[in-house]
Order: C-alpha cells, then structure tokens, then sequence
C-alpha cells in the first residue's frame, strides 16, 4: 500500500462571488499518475495552483505528506520546492538561456555548487534530448523544445510532486508528441503526477486514475479504462462525446 | 560653394564659446538625468502599488508635467519662485529643477509601463520553484525592467539633450544662445553667418545625441 502523498479535505475556492471549486476532496498517493480532465472553466489549472499555494483558498485543507501547506505562510518557498509545477505558456526566463534557466533555483534556492548543478541539468537535457541546446536563448527554441527546458527546470528541483497544468494546449500538434513522451518517460519512473490536459488519447495511457470535474466538483474518479469506455454519468459521456466523431462519408 | 559664413565661427574665440555653450547644454541635461533616473524608479514601483491616494497623487503630477509646456515650466520656476517666495534662483538653477521634475515623471511612467509588462506567470513560474520574494525581484523582475527600460530611457536623455534649446528663454546661454550672440555680433561683416552657425550647431547637437542612440541600439539588439 503507497503513502499517501498529497490529500486535499473540503477544498473551496472562489474569486469574489463566483466559486470555483466546490467541497472539493482528493487525495493522490505516491509514484501515481492522476489525471485531471473536464470541460473549460471547470477549475482544473485552479486546482493545481491551489495546490502550489499560487491562489489563496477560501476553506478546506491542502496536505502534502500531512503537513498543511498554507499553515506558515513563510514556509511557502520551502514548500513549493517539494511541488513541481510546469505552465502552459512555458514560462522560461527570456533574458536567461537555458543552462542558467535551469540552474539558477538550485543555486539560488537550494544552494547548490554550479558545477554540479550545470552537470545535472546537462543529464536531465540529454534525457529530453536537449543536450546542445545549453546556450541557446528561450527564444532561439520551438515551443515543444521550450515545454521540455521547462520540464527539466522543475525536475531539477528533485520535487516529490509534478504538477502539469495542460502544459501542450499551446502547441502545434506535431510538438505535442515530444511533450508527451517526456511525461510518459517521467511515468515510467514512477514519479507521482497531477496532469491536467486534453490529450484524452494521452490520458488513458498514461494515467492510474482519472478524475473528471466539472462545475469545480469531481463529478466522476475512476480507472483510466472504466472512465473512458464505461462513463458513469451522462455529464462524462458528453464530454467524452466531444472528442470522437462521426464517419460522414462511408466509403464503398 | 556658397558662402556660409563660417569664418565667424574662427574670429577670436567664438568656437571655444558655441564648445561651452554645449557643454552648459550638457551639464544641465546630464544633471537632470542622474536626479530623473532614481526618482522615476521610485515614482514608477510607486505608480504601480494598488494605493487609490499614490495613483491618484502620481497621476496627477504625470498628467500636469505632460501637459505643460516645458518653457511654461521653466517661467514658473524661474519667475514664479522669485515672484511667489522671494527665492532667487538662477537660470541654470531653475532649468535642472524643471529638466528633474519633467524627467523624473516620464522616466516613472518608462518605470511603471515597463514594471507591468513583465507578465505575472513569470513571476508565478519563479514562485513555483521555491524563489522567495526578494529573489524574484532581483533574478527575474528587474532584469527584464531594466532591459526593457535602457533603450526608453536612452531616447529620453537625447530628447532632454535636445530641450535644453529652450533655456536661453530664463536667461541662460547654452550653445543655441551663444550662437545667436556670435550671428548678432557679425551681422555686418558676414550677413551670411546664420548659415554656417547654425549648421554647426546641427552637427554639434547631433554629435552629442547619435552616440547615445547608438549605445541604445547595441543594447536593445544584445537584449532583444
């Protein structure tokens, strides 16, 4: 039986009137791969900024290893070092290139020796095939080469959570394929996950369970299988509806 | 070739005088710079706090520099204070305290336009791998201010540069004045000395403005 890593209890979010995130409970153990789909709007990327303490929360608990995240507002820095999170835009630094991109937080946070650090970062670029890419600029790279700078960014860090927040929806389909192999790579690792996307393909191969929410609730939590051939609920079938199609012409 | 006159410009020292009517030019502006820098950072990191009495007191005396004249301003302060409290400061005096307060709102304005276009993910994404307030500030914001305000602020400088044209207005002889002394001086003897002075005076401001640009476009191409 796995640790159970990261438990959210009766988490409410809003933004002035409007609430985003309903009573909302969850829990994701460790070396596990959660799943995060639903419709727009539907409080996904609120969800994983909850969790980095990026938004401030209206009511409920965030527990990473039992332990509060918004109990001492100072330990945040400290925290977010356990909780790797890569955005949808990428997010590199512009005026860094991406060996200091990626080497500046273990200098400057986790006092590491250069050397070591820039040794690493070389390993974690191989990994993702980057390696002669070092001194190049952010804006030298494609966005798929930038999302994977961003990955090994987080990585380096040695976080015991990842958080993707749908870190391909800016990316021209045939970069897509590249972003999503380092997560599977990252997977297989059995590094524990909370990825939000709309790569339902994606999903199903990679996740150990899916979570769909809608309205800021969790409306269904299932195996990736069960989820994706046998929806529970009529809300799921919609939206799952909306990612297959129709043959229009049939052929013979 | 036509006659420009220029042999005005050779007659005892007339040359070495227009030199140190720039270098008046130059003092006031360079003056008004090194007070405009420090005081447009911190009007423009305070143009940007969610304070509704900062706004409205910032953007007031942003809008009241902008809208006046620069040589109005330079009356005010030159005349004004003589005429209101007595003070008897002069031209040159006056002429960095209205070059001070002229740049130091556009210089907040450059402050503040380039503090906001830093997009608050970078920040989020710094935030994200465990930076600390302090740290966010110094490795990633202000870096890219700073880049984004060079260039701006360099195109500030030759304008001041270029002003202080009106300062003669107050009195002060800077190398525009100085050369309407030398043509007045010469009106018999040369009729035609308005051309070569005033060419000169072209080039003259020209030289002391184009290296500027030039650093401001090395810089903006290093950083782009």
């Amino acid at each position: 039986m796995a640790a159970e890593l990261l438990k959210i209890e009766h988490l409410q979010k809003s933004y002035d009137s409007h609430v985003v995130l309903k009573n909302l409970s969850l829990f994701v153990d460790e070396g596990e791969v959660l799943v995060v789909v639903g419709p727009s709007g539907c409080g996904k990327s609120t969800l994983l900024r909850c969790i980095n303490a990026l938004e401030p929360v209206q009511g409920g608990r965030i527990l990473l290893r039992g332990r509060d995240i918004h109990e001492n507002e100072k330990n945040l820095p400290k925290l977010r070092q356990q909780i790797g999170m890569v955005f949808q835009s990428y997010e590199l630094f512009p005026h860094k290139n991406i060996m200091d991109n990626i080497i500046l937080a273990p200098i400057i946070v986790q006092k590491r020796k250069r050397e070591e650090a820039r040794q690493e970062a070389m390993e974690l670029l191989a990994r993702v095939g980057l390696e002669n890419r070092a001194n190049d600029f952010p804006r030298q790279l494609s966005g798929g080469q930038k999302q994977r700078v961003a990955i090994v960014r987080s990585l380096i860090m040695h976080p015991e959570l990842l958080l993707f927040d749908e870190v391909t929806a800016a990316l021209d389909p045939e970069m897509v394929r590249e972003v999503l192999d380092v997560l599977l790579d990252l997977a297989r690792q059995g590094r524990t996950m909370i990825i939000v996307t709309h790569e339902m393909q994606f999903a199903r191969a990679v996740a150990d369970r899916v979570v769909f929410l809608d309205k800021g609730k969790i409306v269904e939590e299932s195996a990736p299988e069960a989820f994706f051939s046998r929806p529970q609920t009529e809300r799921a079938r919609r939206f799952l509806d909306t990612f297959s199609f129709e043959t229009v012409r049939k052929s013979g | 070739m036509p006659d420009l006159g220029l042999e005005v410009l050779w007659k005892g020292r007339n040359f070495v005088r227009l030199l140190g009517g720039l270098w008046t030019a130059l003092r006031i502006s360079l003056l008004a710079v090194s007070i405009s820098i420090p005081l447009g950072m911190l009007l423009g990191m305070l143009m940007t706090r969610n304070n509704l009495v900062l706004v409205v007191l910032t953007r007031f005396y942003l809008e009241f520099i902008r809208v006046m004249p620069q040589m109005v301003l330079l009356f005010l302060v030159f005349f004004g204070t003589t005429r209101w409290f007595g003070w008897n400061l002069d031209g040159e005096l006056s002429s960095v305290i209205v070059f001070s307060l002229w740049g130091t709102a556009e210089m907040g304005d450059l402050v503040r336009g380039a503090l906001i276009s830093i997009p608050a993910q970078q920040t989020e994404s710094a935030a994200a791998l465990g930076m600390t307030r302090p740290q966010i500030l110094r490795h990633i914001v202000l870096p890219q201010t700073l880049r984004r305000l060079i260039p701006l602020s360099i195109n500030l400088i030759t304008r001041m540069i270029k002003t202080t044209s009106l300062v003669l207005m107050i009195g002060v002889v800077e190398m525009l004045k100085v050369s309407q002394q030398i043509i007045e001086a010469n009106r018999m003897s040369s009729p035609n000395a308005a051309f070569g002075v005033y060419l000169t005076v072209f080039l003259l401001y020209f030289l002391a403005c184009w290296p500027i640009s030039l650093l401001s476009k090395t810089l903006e191409k290093r950083w782009s």
